[in-house]
Formats: structure tokens, sequence, C-alpha cells
């Protein structure tokens, strides 16, 4: 896609497509000869298992809409259908159910190795943007397909997360009636979601081949961070990077196989099996788990504007990280600071999924009743927790990142790439190098 | 390597674990039953089926529906009636007399009137009431829920359907139960508003509409198995499971095909990449 290309059209029908439509150009320079540092670790699988994820939605979801009703009155139905009487329409179901756990498993990691390794640092910023970009429209596809069969949990999703929406103030309300299709969530609501929820994951489509294109304008990063220098520093995609992505995603598919035929709901909610009733409210709603700790922080805030603000500010605060980070050294494998505040970071987004799924008023600590009550809830809550959290989320990001490039010392960095993959770990004289090489 | 890959299992553990945290363990727990379908291996025991099946033609079809099964779904591959001698479970003469046992509603096609016939394998389960308000009105308000996917609607599935079947335990001194309600021990409900006692130590379970229904005796079983409520609570879950769930047999079999080719592929793969990576340092 960019730099010099190597391609040499061998036959004559080659060299004629070529001179008209340089495809077979494009693939080779981009899948083939495309220069990756030789130090990529198994963090950098993820992109490629990222690709099938994609491939498996579509494809898995273009089918059950062969079989699907988008209507109020038929959808619980006609997903039970496909689960009976369409061949094999189990398999595509609950792959594609699954599939979408997976999906998120995937780019969580994808994103923790870009914060790890400061793969938004310049010259990644929007290659980071684009990809903060595909993770909005996941999420709004996600949520928009939990809708669609029009379970219970599908409904009362679908009036608690549009009601957030309506709470932004001045836009919120049309937006909100913009989304529901009317004055509530209804037929409408489920046909509207339905449409965006096939039109969306093409747009996603879309915005990844930005996304490859502008890593194939910047290169990868890699574990050490520093730029490759020579050709030593660097293999040919295809077949070094190629085979060790292949391995990476086969087992990945054992995952994804093992929920898929074994515990095929464990993901899912219980409630989502009782059809869509306006009248019953379920006891506890909850979305789904890759969502939880941005309900955690939702509901962190005790006022609802500023909540859903907090909602929203958790993902924009990573459109905003290239600038905010001022540290020098691209990967913390050099930065021993900033790997502690990470490894913190990790732990809180857990501890905002378990806060997420919790009902905030219930107790931490069993039996424990501190009687202290800050802002009406005792400290040991799930919602003391959950604030906590949010403080340290919003802490990483404004201020422990800007600060920490100023104040933190660095490891010294390896003059190449190819120098500490050369070398064994045991003759290099930093002990840092060797040691950071171990952990990946 | 093996480092990432404990990593990335224990982070799926504490995802595995983020969702049974959602039960809100306000009932008793129920006890674990030791059905032939869990495991990766698993399969219904058809005879259970078949027992499953009869407690709920004679007992719970009285108020609940099943509007999602048809009758030729018992003779489907892994159903309580398959006979490998018909494929088609249309043909199926075991399921073709259970339908005709049961009368489903239709149109007179000679003068548009509304009358019964014996149904065909085709038919869908027919509804016990003419509509969720007759439902409502012949069961003091409470509308009995379809049963078609129950195993799947309720956390514990199967086995808390079984318990809360025969959950039915005298109220503990000091609870009042509503008129028209019955306690339940296993059910997750609230019992606050009855209990006269301290409101942090109100019993486990809750208040439901239904009276209990199975009791020793109460359904005959063809195979001569004892017919105790427990019994007959305890297959009729397992029905229940197959009806929710009838694909089951089919999606651990081609799991495990699954399973045997991802690995061996993965091995080749890993292969691969050792002897590609061979001479390269990384």
């Amino acid at each position: 896609m960019s730099g010099h290309s190597t391609y040499e059209p061998k036959t004559g029908i080659e060299r004629w497509l070529d001179a008209r439509l340089p495809i077979v150009r494009l693939g080779y320079d981009s899948f083939v000869d495309y220069p990756t540092p030789r130090n990529l670790n198994y963090w950098w699988t993820f992109g490629g298992i990222l690709s099938l994820c994609l491939a498996s939605q579509l494809i898995t979801g273009i089918i059950l809409v062969m079989h699907y009703t988008p209507s109020a009155d038929h959808a619980f139905a006609s997903v039970e259908h496909i689960m009976r009487d369409v061949n094999y329409g189990w398999l595509l179901r609950y792959t594609h159910a699954n599939g979408a756990s997976m999906f998120f498993i995937a780019v969580y990691l994808h994103m923790f190795r870009g914060l790890y390794y400061g793969s938004y640092k310049p010259p990644r910023e929007v290659l980071w943007i684009l990809g903060c970009v595909i993770y909005l429209l996941m999420m709004a596809t996600a949520f928009m397909g939990y809708v669609l069969p029009w379970g219970q949990m599908s409904f009362h999703g679908a009036v608690v997360i549009t009601n957030i929406i309506g709470a932004i103030p001045v836009i919120g309300g049309p937006i909100l009636t913009w989304l529901q299709g009317g004055f509530a969530v209804d037929n409408a609501t489920l046909n509207r979601f339905f449409s965006l929820h096939y039109l969306l994951p093409f747009m996603i489509a879309g915005v990844v081949i930005l996304h490859i294109w502008a890593l194939h304008v910047v290169g990868q990063n890699n574990p050490t961070g520093i730029d490759p220098k020579s050709k030593h520093d660097t293999l040919p995609f295809t077949p070094y990077a190629t085979v060790k992505d292949g391995f990476a995603m086969s087992v990945f598919l054992i995952l994804f196989a093992v929920f898929v035929f074994y515990m095929p709901n464990a993901l899912g909610h219980a409630d989502n099996y009782i059809e869509a009733n306006p009248l019953v409210t379920p006891s506890h709603i909850v979305p789904e788990w890759y969502f939880l700790p941005f309900y955690a922080i939702l509901r962190a805030v005790p006022d609802k504007v500023m909540g859903v603000l907090a909602m929203f500010g958790a993902i924009g605060v990573l459109f905003a990280l290239p600038w905010l980070d001022t540290s020098k050294v691209r990967s913390m494998r050099y930065r021993p600071m900033a790997k502690l505040y990470f490894i913190i970071l990790l732990v809180v987004c857990v501890i905002l999924g378990f806060c997420g799924a919790k009902l905030p008023d219930d107790q931490v600590i069993p039996g424990l009743v501190t009687g202290i009550t800050p802002l009406d809830n005792d400290l040991n809550s799930w919602v003391w927790l959950s604030r906590l959290a949010t403080a340290y989320y919003f802490a990483y990001f404004v201020v422990i990142m800007p600060l920490l490039g100023l104040i933190e010392t660095p490891l010294p960095t390896p003059e190449t790439i190819a120098s500490p993959a050369l070398s064994h770990p045991a003759t290099t004289p930093a002990g840092a190098t060797a040691d950071a090489e171990k952990k990946g | 390597m093996l480092r990432k890959l404990t990593l990335i299992a224990a982070a799926l553990a504490t995802l595995a674990a983020a969702s049974p945290a959602l039960a809100s363990g306000k009932a008793k727990e129920h006890a674990d039953i030791a059905y032939s379908f869990e495991g990766p291996f698993g399969k219904f025991d058809q005879a259970q089926l078949q027992r499953g099946y009869k407690v709920y033609r004679e007992v719970c079809s009285a108020c609940h529906a099943m509007k999602l099964l048809s009758f030729r779904n018992l003779g489907d591959k892994g159903g309580p009636f398959y006979d490998k001698k018909y494929g088609n479970p249309n043909d199926n003469p075991m399921v073709k007399q259970l339908a005709t046992e049961i009368q489903v509603p239709d149109i007179d096609t000679e003068t548009g009137d509304e009358m019964t016939r014996p149904a065909v394998p085709a038919d869908r389960f027919p509804h016990p009431y003419k509509n969720d308000y007759a439902a409502r009105a012949g069961n003091g308000g409470a509308l009995p829920p379809d049963l078609s996917v129950i195993a799947k609607a309720r956390e514990g599935g199967p086995e808390y359907l079984a318990a809360y079947l025969t959950g039915y335990e005298a109220p503990p001194a000091g609870l009042t139960v509503p008129a028209g309600q019955h306690y339940n021990a296993y059910f997750p409900g609230d019992v606050s508003a009855g209990w006269a006692g301290d409101k942090h130590h109100a019993p486990p379970g809750g208040f439901v509409a239904m009276p209990p229904q199975l009791a020793d005796g109460k359904v005959t079983f063809d195979d001569g198995t004892k017919s105790t409520a427990h019994q007959q609570a305890v297959d009729v879950a397992a029905f229940l499971m197959w009806a929710a769930e009838p694909k089951l047999e089919e999606r651990n079999q081609m799991g495990l095909a699954v399973m045997v080719y991802l690995i061996l592929f993965s091995g080749l793969l890993y292969m691969s990449y050792r002897r590609v990576w061979k001479n390269e340092s990384h």
C-alpha cells in the first residue's frame, strides 16, 4: 500500500492486469512482501484474529437474516425457528451470538496491547483513532444486535440505553425520538435497529480498510517501541507473520468453539429467553459483559446527565490519548512506573466490569456496614467501588499519563530491534532489556 | 507462550465468573441432579423424555402452552419418540398416535365455522386457553408462562425447575402467605411483605400463584418407573430442557469433531511456525 513495490508480474495476464488495475500488486505489497518487525509477540496476532471475527460475524449474520423476521410480533419466534427448524440454524445463531463476545475479547486485548506498547504514539495517532472509531461502531452494532431477538433483556436494555441518550441536554430528546421511532421502544425501534445492525458492520469493514491502510503507511509498532532501522529488523509478512497469525487464530478458534458447542448461553442472560413484555420489567437489567465497565461508570455518577457524559467520556478520552501521553518512549517495557500504573488500570477495568454486574447498593464485603454514607451510599457498596475505579480510570489518562512522561526516567532502549532479538538474553549487558524480553 | 495462554485463560475465567455473579441468591440453593445430558458428551435419556412428556401432557398442559413445539418435534432426532426407522417424524406412528389424542382448533373449510379436530404431527401443541385474558381469569390473575424455552429462561435451568416443582414447603412460623398464593422456598422472589420477624432474616424463596402440582402416583409411567413427585419433577424438567435445546446432542457431537480438528490443525500450524522461523531470531 505504500513504499517501494517489489512486485514483478510474471505471466502475461498478470502484466496485462497490472497495467490496468494493480490489484495483485496491492495484495502482494500488503500481505506478502510487507516488512514486519521480527520481534512481534503473540499480542500482535489479534489484528488477524479480529479480521477473522468480523468475517465470521458478517457471514453468519447475512445467513441469519435470511430466516429472521424483524417484527415485534414475530422476532422472538423467528429466532427460535432458526434454532429449531433451520438446518444448522443453532450453529449459525450460537456462532453469531458468541462471536460478538469473542470479537470483544479480541478487541480488548488488541487495545490493551496498543496501550502497553504505546502504539498510539506518533506517527500512529490516526491509526489509533481509526481503531477507536471501529470500537465505537462495534459497540453500537453489538447493542443493536442484542435487541433483535426481542427477549426481555433485549427490550428493557434498549429502553435503558435509549433513555440514557435522551438525558443528553438539548440534542438528547430529538435523538431519542429518532432512535426509538416513536415515544417508546416498540416495533419501529426494532426495525430501525435491524436496519442499522445490517449497515454498521459494513461501515466497520470500511474503517478496517482505512485502519489497515494507515497501518501499512506507518508500519507496525513492536514490543521494543523503536522503529526498524534496517532490513535486519524486519521479515516479510509471508510466511513469517502469516504462519504465526494462523497458529494464533486456530488457538483462538478452539476457545470460540468451546463456547459455541459446550456453553453457548454462558455469556448470555436467562431473561433473554423470555419474550419481550413491556409490562414486566426484569428485576435486574444488565447489559452484555463487554459493556459492564461502562455501565458501572454510568451508574457511578449520582447525576444522570453527568453519568452519561462520564460514560461517553470514558471512550472519548481514548481519542485524545496520543496527545495526553507525554513520554518520549513508546513501549512500557522501558517505562517501569508506567507499567505499574498500566497494570492497575487493567485491574480497575476488571473491577468496573464486576461493579457493572452487581446491584449498586449491595455490599462488596458481605455483612460489613461502615455507617459512612457519603452521597447517600454506604462506603461498602458496589457503587462506591465503581466510583473509586472510575476516578482511577480517568486519572490514568488525564493525570498519570501526562505527568509520568515528565517525571519518569525510562530505562535505556536498545539501538535496534535486531540487537536484543539476535543476542541471547543472558549476554545482554543491561539486565533491563533481557528482563523485558522474557515478559514480552 | 504458555504463560500468555495462561493469562488469556485467567481473563476468560474472570469473564465466566462474572455471569453467575448476576444471580440474586435470595432463594434456597437447588440440588444438583446428575442429568444424562450434562457435559461435553451428554445425550438425552429417551425414556426420561417420554416420562417427562407424559407429565407435561397430563399435568402441566392443562394451564401451560408450549407454542414453539409441534407434535412432529417429538419424533425428531434426539427427541422423546425418535425412531430411526422414521427419518421423517411425520411418518412416526407413535407421534401420529400422540397427536391424534389431542384436539386442536381449526376452521371448517366447508362452512367457515370454528371447529376442533384431532391433531396431526405437523400441528403445534394447542394453547390451553383461548387467549391470555382467559388464562389469567382461570388462574387467579396470574398468567401461566409458556414452557417452550423455560429451561433456558431460568437461572439454574432444569435443576432449578425440578427443585421449584417440589419446593412447596410449609411456610415457616411468622410468614403469612397471601390468599391465592403459595410459598415456594426455591422461587427467587421476596417474602418480606408477609414476614413478621426481622426484615434482614426473611426466609428464602417467594410466593407463587401456582399451587403444588406433582404428587406421588399422580402420573403412571409406562416403563414401570416408580412415580414419586420427585421423579415426575426430574423427568419433566429433563423434557423441558429437551424442548428448549432440542439440538443439544447434535451440538455436542459436532463439537467433538470440531475440537479434534482444531487441535490437530493448531498442532500442524505450530510445527509450521517453528519450521518457518527456525533460522530467524525473534
